[in-house]
């Protein structure tokens, strides 16, 4: 059969279904809509004010690529500027290729590009060390667990040193999802069933302000969107295909053993039978209600590095305490995070008990 | 009875690593009983092409979910997805959209 006219310019054919309206597009009229709908979230979620310096986190792949180009493009209309900050985590055979993708973006369209390594930031630790680290601890290695915090960290670091007063990521629903999902799952399981939606401090995707800059994740216990809220990954690749941008697309060495890769199949089959699923599970996210006791506290500075934390020291910090002290799963789970960790705990006492035995 | 095809199979966003990172493909596809369509061409290309770990590519008799199909630059949604009838000098793209961000 053969496809329909587009809707929009009544010209051409149609190439694709827009899956939140049905309505069928050709590519360029496409392209359109989906700039028109990211400029509006932008603009109506009040997130990019005129004169904003804005650091765009690049990894090279689809979504900061796509949400990079976008930011280009609307520029001029929302009077910001743009500066792209890339992380190297020190991931051999897979960051080297995709800061060099980042690398071509940043020349063919003439912007800024500031490179900030683990190596330097997080005193000589990056991603392969903590996964050698991580790897004899019979749990099960977290390294995306430590890699997200230590990003973030990363990304707030290169928006202070371009003197940016914004940070956007390509962050979308579908990753909103698996993330929120996934903490959900692991703080039950060490709760016990817990009541109420509970939301870690360091991963509510709250706006934060570090030295001044504000932190644009989605957050839904404020309404606030990110920038690519409200696109799915199919549009942001067909986005991609259209404007023919370049972009990295390998997997990470380490994800494979990330449990998010389960709540990622569950949504594409999910996304097989109901195409808006992801939109649909963000919009009710938006709408769960906090019970006032599991309320993050109230954000003090970090003892370390001076960055916003509700604890003494921020998350990144904490993980690296416990990389240093050999005990990398402190930090990660509930009754470990209590400032000096569980050595003044009862497990931590017990255990020293045993060791103190084992030396007579 | 279908004639023999030349058509071309491209595969993008990681989807050619299953396929010894060759993102093109001219294919020239044998006369046979049943039509080319989508369907058979999966199986031909499971068959002919695919290199390592199928399941990443296929699923039944689809493609998994995650891999987006265009043929010749509309999604295959709006033309019958598997029962699209292939046509001489078609360009078939697979694009993998599981993969970094």
């Amino acid at each position: 059969m053969p496809a329909p006219t587009c809707a929009s310019c009544h010209a051409a054919r149609a190439a694709l279904r827009r899956p939140r309206s049905g309505q069928a597009l050709c590519g360029p009229c496409f392209c359109a809509a989906f700039e028109a709908e990211v400029l509006h979230t932008v603009v109506a979620g009040r997130l990019l004010p005129p004169g904003a310096v804005v650091a765009v986190g690049a990894s090279g792949g689809k979504d900061s690529t796509v949400l990079a180009h976008v930011l280009r493009e609307l520029a001029p209309r929302l009077d910001v500027a743009l500066r792209l900050v890339a992380v190297d985590e020190g991931i051999g055979g897979y960051r080297d290729a995709a800061l060099a993708a980042v690398r071509r973006q940043a020349a063919l369209w003439e912007l800024p590009l500031t490179v900030v390594a683990y190596e330097d930031l997080f005193g000589g630790w990056t991603m392969d060390a903590v996964a050698c680290s991580t790897a004899g601890t019979g749990l099960g290695r977290s390294c995306c667990t430590f890699c997200g915090v230590l990003r973030r960290r990363a990304l707030e670091e290169g928006a202070r040193l371009v003197g940016a007063t914004h940070i956007v990521t390509g962050e979308q629903p579908q990753k909103q999802i698996n993330t929120k999902s996934k903490n959900n799952k692991k703080e039950k399981e060490e709760r016990g069933a817990a009541g109420g939606c509970r939301a870690r401090p360091e991963s509510s995707g709250a706006a934060v302000r570090a030295s001044g800059c504000a932190f644009l994740r989605g957050d839904w216990s404020r309404g606030r969107p990110a920038a690519l809220q409200f696109t799915s990954q199919k549009e942001v690749v067909l986005y991609a295909h259209f404007r023919r941008l370049d972009y990295f697309s390998e997997e990470c060495v380490y994800a494979p053993e990330a449990f998010r890769g389960h709540e990622r199949d569950l949504l594409k089959r999910l996304e097989a039978g109901r195409p808006t699923a992801a939109l649909d599970l963000v919009h009710s996210a938006e709408r769960l209600a906090l019970v006032p006791a599991v309320r993050p506290p109230r954000p003090g500075a970090c003892s370390c590095c001076g960055a916003l934390a509700s604890r003494a020291l921020c998350q990144a910090w904490a993980l690296l305490e416990g990389l240093a002290r050999g005990r990398p799963r402190l930090a990660i789970g509930e009754r470990e995070h209590r400032g000096a960790g569980d050595a003044e705990g009862p497990r931590g006492l017990a255990q020293a008990k045993v060791k103190a035995a084992a030396a007579l | 009875m279908a004639a023999p095809l030349s058509v071309e199979v491209e595969f993008g966003g990681g989807a050619e690593l299953l396929f010894d990172g060759i993102k093109k493909h001219q294919v020239t596809l044998p006369g046979q009983e049943e039509p080319w369509d989508i369907r058979n061409l999966l199986v031909w290309i499971k068959k002919n092409l695919l290199k390592e770990r199928p399941e990443l590519f296929i699923q039944g008799d689809s493609v998994r979910p995650g891999i987006l199909v265009l043929i010749n630059d509309a999604d295959w949604e709006l033309l019958g997805e598997l029962d699209y009838q292939l046509q001489n000098q078609d360009n078939i793209l697979f694009i993998s959209t599981l993969h970094g961000g």
